[in-house]
């Protein structure tokens, strides 16, 4: 009994010390400038001032918009291409298929720091510094959706995918029409990650983008947090802080279990 | 289907890892010998910049730095995170929102931890300063002390991650058969003695991958110190991805930048290569 209520008072102990911060910072950021040091579960001098500086400050709207097609276009590239090679990996035996995979592996235990600047001069080389080119071709395939797609592939009944031939199915048929369907919780396991990844991405953008109507979400963030033009005004961070959560927050609400065994997966890969 | 056909469907993987994978590995070693500010001719000058690295101070700061925070990062995080799966593990009521609960940060952009963290670390109005005067203790410099703030930058990593890692444990506990604790109890073994003898053999494979995740994570933190402190105070809190973004981006240093990405990515390889050692050891 006494362990009972020991080991309840500190999981919500715990709890509350990962959700009450989050909570502080919505009600931090419709308080006024000087109810901001207070352990507060409701604002302090109801406002909406920090949020109408971050909108006439920084052009946060078209962010929302930049970060929304960038992830959703990468999202879909990475899903495409990774189901094509990942079937192929998967269901043909083909000379250098094996040297294919170890190049997966390769790049996946390859630091980032190495490819970071000759990668930032590609962009530049190709005229892409500024565009949404940048931000979406270099993630447009994803080494560890491949893998998950191979894997998921191997283990569908061959029968599936002859009967499909028989009937005259091309390869891009049997794939997408008839296996992805078949494959589901995979396919929203590398939508989950590969969306969160690129919605949260800070370092790229702030490489590749210094035009303001090109930047997402978090990089505007950053830069407004970092710059003079919060003006030291800490609410006003707050507020940009939480715009740039609120919509993964909300997805993570309606997908909670998903997002869960999505990022567990992803680690235990590694 | 003809024989070509794989060779169409990898043709994305082929081209992608041309682009972004083989050509910048070269190209960054090419980059090693060379002076270049991107708009001017490549100017080679052999080791000189390896020579260079090798007496910056700064280099060695970021990774003593990276040092400092992996020293306290990597045992808080597996300390909390067994403790906490620890408690879930045989928790029956309110397992899911216990454990949504402690994901929340996991999910979260690491700007926004960053800036949330940067208020309650505040030295004057920061929260858990005003928990501190409440408790009549004394107030601590979280982000003005050269000497703590790399440490204050640990432990929030540690709650944005900590999340992840309790499910990954959580995963390994409930892999151990019921029966093994049963007899151990007959035995009249002690906790200390159930969890050294039963439970850390089974989690060790985990305590492995955190090890190994929290060590690249050290070595990639960039928005985190980019903004609670900007490398400062005293480049006590400089990265590795911070120190090469400074020389590429503020320097236009792309020649020695390069350099620094290259030895942090042998250093990490390095680090994980005898971790890994350790631990086949250990296991054996």
């Amino acid at each position: 009994m006494f362990q009972t209520i020991l080991k309840y008072t500190l999981l919500i102990l715990a709890a509350l010390s990962f959700i009450y911060p989050f909570i502080w910072m919505v009600s931090a950021s419709l308080s006024s400038e000087s109810g901001l040091g207070d352990l507060t579960l409701l604002p302090v001098d109801f406002t909406w001032n920090n949020y109408v500086t971050v909108f006439t400050k920084i052009p946060l709207d078209r962010a929302f918009l930049n970060s929304a097609f960038v992830a959703v276009v990468t999202t879909s590239l990475v899903l495409v291409s990774g189901a094509m090679v990942g079937y192929a990996l998967a269901r043909f035996n083909f000379v250098g298929r094996n040297l294919i995979f170890y190049l997966i592996i390769f790049t996946m235990t390859l630091p980032f720091q190495i490819t970071l600047i000759p990668n930032y001069i590609t962009m530049v080389k190709l005229g892409w510094v500024d565009t949404y080119l940048a931000l979406i071709v270099p993630f447009a395939l994803n080494s560890l959706s491949i893998l998950l797609f191979r894997q998921a592939f191997q283990s569908l009944p061959d029968a599936l995918i002859e009967a499909a031939r028989m009937d005259g199915a091309g390869e891009f048929r049997i794939i997408f029409q008839i296996l992805v369907p078949n494959i589901l919780p995979t396919v929203l396991t590398i939508t989950i990650l590969t969306f969160m990844g690129i919605w949260n991405e800070a370092l790229w953008p702030l490489i590749v983008i210094r035009d303001e109507s090109t930047m997402t979400m978090p990089q505007l963030v950053t830069l407004f947090s970092v710059g003079g033009r919060a003006e030291g005004q800490l609410g006003v961070k707050i507020a940009a802080a939480v715009m740039l959560a609120i919509p993964i927050v909300i997805l993570y609400l309606f997908f909670q279990k998903h997002f869960i065994r999505s990022m567990a997966s992803s680690g235990m890969k590694d | 289907m003809k024989k070509w056909t794989p060779y169409l469907l990898v043709s994305p993987y082929i081209l992608h890892f041309s682009v972004f994978v083989a050509f910048p590995v070269v190209f960054s070693i090419v980059l090693t010998f060379h002076n270049w500010n991107i708009i001017a001719p490549m100017k080679y000058v052999g080791l000189a910049n390896y020579e260079h690295l090798f007496k910056d101070r700064l280099f060695w700061q970021a990774v003593w730095n990276t040092v400092r925070f992996l020293i306290v990062h990597i045992p808080l995080q597996i300390g909390v995170a067994i403790l906490l799966a620890e408690l879930l593990n045989r928790t029956i009521r309110g397992l899911s929102f216990f454990r949504a609960a402690f994901f929340l940060p996991v999910i979260v952009s690491g700007v926004v931890v960053t800036i949330l963290w940067q208020q309650l670390l505040s030295f004057n109005s920061g929260i858990l300063n005003r928990m501190l005067i409440a408790l009549s203790l004394p107030r601590i410099p979280w982000l003005i002390d050269p000497d703590v703030a790399m440490y204050s930058i640990a432990v929030m990593a540690t709650w944005k991650n900590v999340g992840l890692y309790v499910i990954l444990f959580l995963v390994g506990l409930q892999s151990v058969p019921t029966q093994y604790y049963e007899a151990a109890d007959l035995e009249g073994a002690t906790d200390w003695q159930k969890f050294r003898y039963i439970t850390l053999p089974i989690i060790n494979p985990t305590i492995f991958t955190v090890v190994v995740l929290s060590t690249i994570g050290g070595f990639s933190l960039f928005v985190e110190p980019y903004i609670m402190t900007e490398g400062g105070p005293m480049n006590k809190t400089l990265s590795a991805v911070m120190y090469i973004y400074r020389q590429a981006f503020q320097y236009y240093h792309m020649g020695y930048s390069a350099t620094l990405g290259f030895c942090f990515a042998l250093i990490i390889l390095f680090v994980v290569v005898i971790q890994r050692r350790y631990v086949e050891q250990e296991i054996e």
